[in-house]
């Protein structure tokens, strides 16, 4: 076996299958996390899902390796390499959420999940690209240039986590970490033919995940199998004091809940809630994206799966009411960026502290980014908030009851993760309005707070690029998703006679195996 | 405005009718911050002195911080919100204020807007005379505090003219309770007095839960003083002016008492009122404009959506009310009769605003009279020529410690005031002050004796006197032997000795 053949191996494979082979000594942690390295070098140039790789990547998983030689008790994931979106802080790296006014910032802390995956002895290689302040859905929004898609480089990787769903499925790390307030994670995941999940809002702590809008953001795990999401779930979830919006409850297991649904037939009697409003019949669907949809309900039905049609009359206001509610909370939380304590600093001769500050936010912030604090500021205006603000809310809770109503006829809902496969790079920068829409799908759950993953759902006849089956679950019921998941992937990928991701086209780069087309 | 342009007081009241608001701040004591683990320097406990010393991520808002409410504060809240009989909100939110300012370090302060933690109550007030007069209280909420600006270069200290300004977040963060009043009227010619009293009662509350230090001075109670006038016979309330930075009881009444006079000289002239906050300067008596203020003012409140709403059940709000002290009215009552004052020794402490002081320095053992004695005496004296408050002088235990040297006759009153002095004076406890300066009376016979034997010598013609019985010529003796002994002798004893050693 070559170096480069083995090097390909290794980034190829599942976190599950690596963690077993670190956890027998069949491989490093040095080894893996050198093989990662060495395909980022290879394909980053043409990628871009990296704004910043870990130097000590290497150090650290020595210790790891060290510590296994000499007989310590490591966590099961223990030496395995994984990527952090740029929104996370990190003590040892920049943190800037793809914005220029945080160029070269080095939080002074670790936000919790970054903690939780040191205490599980895992190596950050780096920092993942995405649309400023998690403001996009197509990274084209970062100020430091756009990820271009491993399906096809002239397209688009998905926003705002473009960064981390391209490094996983162009073999740059097993597994990464996404944030998620209207699609981040899953729509990404669905046009990069991987695995996202958005949790339980509360279930993972957003302690240290620089906000975009407070009571939707949550972070989650990005992979190329249910089972690697959810053992990263578990080692990045749970109460953290920290986040006064962490649920205090104790969780099950989610890589216990992935393995059963991958070895058992939990699809046998489940019901499959088929969201009417979000099945395609309205425009703005992909004819390819809605056939793969309608083909995975047959296998379903097929494997017993009971499938059902719900309505939720009120999703149709959720596109609107998610654009007031996350810019009103977004031009609140970027207001610290002013110059005062970290960031950016436009220096304004013989100016005051107020034209410091309005020179810093005008060359700091992208133009989508003013935008939304304009739109925020002015939605929360006196004699605007109830009929913006106000109404948003409402409407928010009349998407929980719809969701309640539907799970009380279904046990998960399902639907496209995103109504299009990847478009071009330019295509919708012109026209915000088409670029907002392609959240439709995955907006109702950041809104009701409900857990939602997105997952391959093979590739759409007219482009042969990756659709995504986004599930749905009850709030604190992830660990349904994970199980409903596992499942559904093991159907499809025996459909397929095979994983998805086996089927990325080759990337230049000395680690790539010359694979599929 | 020059004092001279300002009406007089008398004047003013006849013409207009005086409505006050205060908006007063209270710093919780709490040991670590309003939203974050920092160490809070209002609770002076955690000894807070360098710049940006007592502060987290949260205290500067770095990207990725988020707050969590301390439960302490919450329940000290509940305390004084039932303390100023308000009700309390079953459930209750905190709030964005959203506003561009570089003390404030996410530019925007956790505040509570419409949905404050107490509200509708009515706090009972004590004039001078006894006159008690019902306060209604709109609303108590809870909010976090900014940090401090000093601004470098520029002649007023002002952000205004300012060269560059220091930002120090220490105190950004620190617990505060927000008491808002409703308009208060009828107070008339009372309405200076009824603003000290006002701000008095709020100290003596705070202290008697407890939950803050309530240091004017050191800026833990802060008081915001709202004026209008409004002619006499007009429903109609008039344009108000918010007095900032009044640090002291004397200052509250004071600054009222001169915007009354100074809105009454515009208003006679056909002047309007602007509205806006003021300044007062203790050094000048007067108010200067700040910034103008207006009802129009965007702060683009909001529910905070990092925190969940405030829930408290009602056992826990049963349990600090039945822990809840006695009010500061009923309390004075009870007080004036146990310790046996007169009328007038009672407003004696009252209105020089050391009930507290005393009540503590009884609390420690002292008997009440020697308590008011050196209180409204001694300390007040020290105190007034040195600009401070009483309490901040000196403690209750000392004071306390004091009065049982003098009755245990180890210090004279004369020893006792240098002993006073020197314990303001940071020379340590009283028993070390003693020790130090070597203050103690001088209790051996033996050296007294040889004084009394000394004196009694020197003067033959006033031994003969006291030998045939005029004993009030001893007087003369116990003086010299006193002088002789630098003071540091009990004059009762000095005096059995000089009969004593006459006959001899």
């Amino acid at each position: 076996m070559s170096a480069a053949a083995n090097s390909a191996d290794l980034t190829r494979a599942t976190a599950a299958d690596l963690a077993a082979r670190l956890a027998a000594g069949e491989v490093s942690s040095v080894e893996v996390t050198q093989a990662h390295l060495d395909r980022i070098a290879a394909v980053d140039g043409d990628v871009h899902a990296f704004l910043h790789v870990n130097a000590a990547a290497l150090e650290t998983a020595a210790q790891v390796d060290a510590d296994r030689a000499a007989g310590v008790a490591l966590p099961e994931l223990a030496g395995m390499p994984i990527a952090i979106k740029d929104v996370l802080c990190t003590l040892d790296m920049p943190s800037t959420s793809g914005s220029k006014i945080l160029e070269g910032w080095v939080p002074p802390y670790d936000a919790t999940v970054v903690a939780r995956l040191r205490a599980a002895r895992m190596i950050p290689l780096g920092k993942t690209n995405m649309d400023e302040f998690a403001m996009g859905s197509s990274t084209e929004h970062s100020a430091y240039g756009p990820t271009r898609n491993p399906w096809d480089l002239e397209r688009i990787p998905g926003g705002s986590g473009g960064g981390s769903a391209a490094a996983v499925s162009a073999f740059e790390a097993p597994v990464a970490l996404g944030s998620d307030t209207g699609g981040s994670i899953r729509q990404p995941a669905a046009v990069t033919g991987s695995v996202g999940v958005k949790p339980t809002y509360g279930a993972v702590s957003r302690y240290g995940a620089i906000a975009l809008a407070s009571s939707l953001d949550q972070v989650g795990p990005v992979s190329r199998s249910v089972l690697d999401a959810a053992l990263v779930h578990d080692v990045i979830g749970g109460h953290d004091a920290r986040d006064a919006t962490s649920i205090p409850d104790a969780w099950p297991s989610m890589a216990e809940a992935a393995r059963r649904g991958a070895q058992g037939d939990v699809l046998k009697g489940l019901r499959v809630g088929v969201v009417r409003e979000l099945r395609g019949e309205s425009g703005g669907f992909q004819a390819g994206v809605k056939q793969r949809f309608e083909e995975t309900l047959d296998l379903l039905a097929g494997a017993g799966a009971e499938i059902v049609e719900v309505s939720a009359p009120n999703f149709e206001y959720a596109v609107a009411a998610y654009y007031l509610i996350l810019p009103a909370e977004a031009s609140s939380n970027l207001a610290k960026f002013d110059s005062v304590r970290f960031g950016l600093r436009v220096e304004v001769p013989g100016g005051t502290v107020e034209d410091v500050m309005a020179a810093t936010r005008e060359a700091g912030f992208g133009p989508e980014v003013k935008r939304r604090i304009i739109l925020g500021t002015y939605a929360l205006s006196a004699g605007y908030y109830d009929a913006y603000y106000g109404s948003a809310q409402k409407v928010r809770t009349l998407i929980q009851r719809d969701f309640a109503a539907a799970f009380e006829k279904a046990d998960i809902l399902v639907s496209p993760s995103a109504p299009t496969t990847a478009f071009r790079f330019g295509e919708k920068l012109a026209d915000p309005l088409a670029m907002y829409l392609n959240d439709v799908t995955t907006i109702p759950a950041n809104l009701a707070g409900v857990p939602g993953m997105g997952l391959p759902m093979g590739l759409a006849p007219e482009d042969s690029l990756p659709t995504g089956l986004q599930l749905m679950a009850p709030a604190r019921e992830d660990a349904r998703l994970y199980e409903a998941g596992a499942a559904i992937e093991a159907l499809l990928e025996t459909h397929w006679g095979g994983p998805l991701w086996a089927q990325v086209p080759a990337l230049s780069g000395s680690a790539s195996n010359g694979g599929a087309r | 405005m020059a004092r001279a342009e300002l009406m007089d007081f008398d004047t003013a009241l006849e013409l207009f009718e005086p409505v006050l608001g205060f908006e007063v701040h209270v710093e919780l004591s709490t040991k670590t911050k309003m939203f974050s683990d920092a160490p809070n320097p209002a609770f002076s406990a955690n000894e807070v002195t360098d710049a940006n010393t007592a502060i987290t991520p949260v205290c500067l808002g770095l990207p990725g911080s988020l707050p969590v409410v301390n439960e302490q504060a919450v329940r000290y809240s509940i305390s004084l919100g039932l303390a100023l009989g308000c009700q309390i909100a079953p459930m209750s939110r905190f709030a964005r204020k959203n506003y561009f300012y570089p003390d404030l370090a996410k530019n925007y302060q956790i505040s509570q807007y419409d949905e404050p933690i107490a509200f509708e109550g009515t706090l009972e007030v004590e004039l001078e005379d006894g006159t008690l007069v019902q306060v209604p209280i709109e609303r108590a909420h809870m909010e976090e505090d900014a940090g401090k600006l000093t601004h470098v270069g520029g002649s007023t200290g002002r952000i205004q003219g300012a060269e560059s300004s220091l930002v120090d977040y220490n105190r950004a963060g620190v617990p505060l309770v927000e008491i808002v009043t409703k308009p208060i009227v009828g107070a008339e010619h009372r309405a200076p007095e009824l603003a000290r009293a006002y701000v008095s009662t709020i100290r003596d509350i705070v202290r008697a839960l407890g939950i803050s230090e309530a240091r004017m001075e050191r800026g833990n109670l802060r008081c915001d003083a709202n004026v209008s006038l409004r002619p006499r016979g007009e429903q109609k309330l008039g344009i108000r002016t918010e007095t900032k930075n009044v640090n002291s009881l004397r200052s509250v009444e004071r600054a009222v008492r001169y915007e009354i006079q100074r809105q009454a000289a515009i208003l006679a002239k056909g002047g309007t009122i602007t509205q806006e906050t003021r300044h007062w300067h203790e050094d000048t008596g007067t108010t200067s404009p700040g910034r103008p203020k207006s009802d129009a003012d965007d702060y683009r409140y909001f529910p905070e959506p990092d925190l969940l709403p405030v829930v408290p059940s009602p056992a826990l709000i049963d349990e600090l009310r039945d822990a809840l002290p006695e009010p500061p009215a009923a309390r004075r009552r009870r007080l004036k009769e146990e310790w046996g004052f007169t009328d007038l020794e009672f407003r004696d402490v009252v209105n020089s605003g050391l009930l507290v002081e005393v009540a503590d320095t009884v609390a420690a053992g002292a008997s009440p009279q020697q308590a008011r004695k050196w209180w409204t005496g001694e300390i007040a004296r020290i105190a007034n020529a040195q600009d401070a408050e009483p309490g901040s002088l000196i403690s209750a235990s000392d004071v306390a410690a004091v009065v049982e040297l003098v009755e245990s006759g180890a210090l004279t009153d004369r020893l006792a005031r240098q002993v006073v002095e020197g314990v303001i004076a940071g020379e340590g406890t009283p028993a070390e002050v003693v020790a130090a300066r070597g203050l103690q009376v001088v209790s051996d016979d033996g050296a007294l004796i040889a004084a009394v034997d000394a004196a009694l010598a020197e003067q033959p013609d006033v031994l003969e006197k006291i030998r045939d019985g005029k004993v009030q010529a001893a007087g003369a003796v116990i003086g010299a032997v006193m002088k002789a002994m630098g003071g540091k002798a009990d004059a009762a004893r000095v005096r059995e000795l000089v009969l004593e050693r006459a006959q001899a």
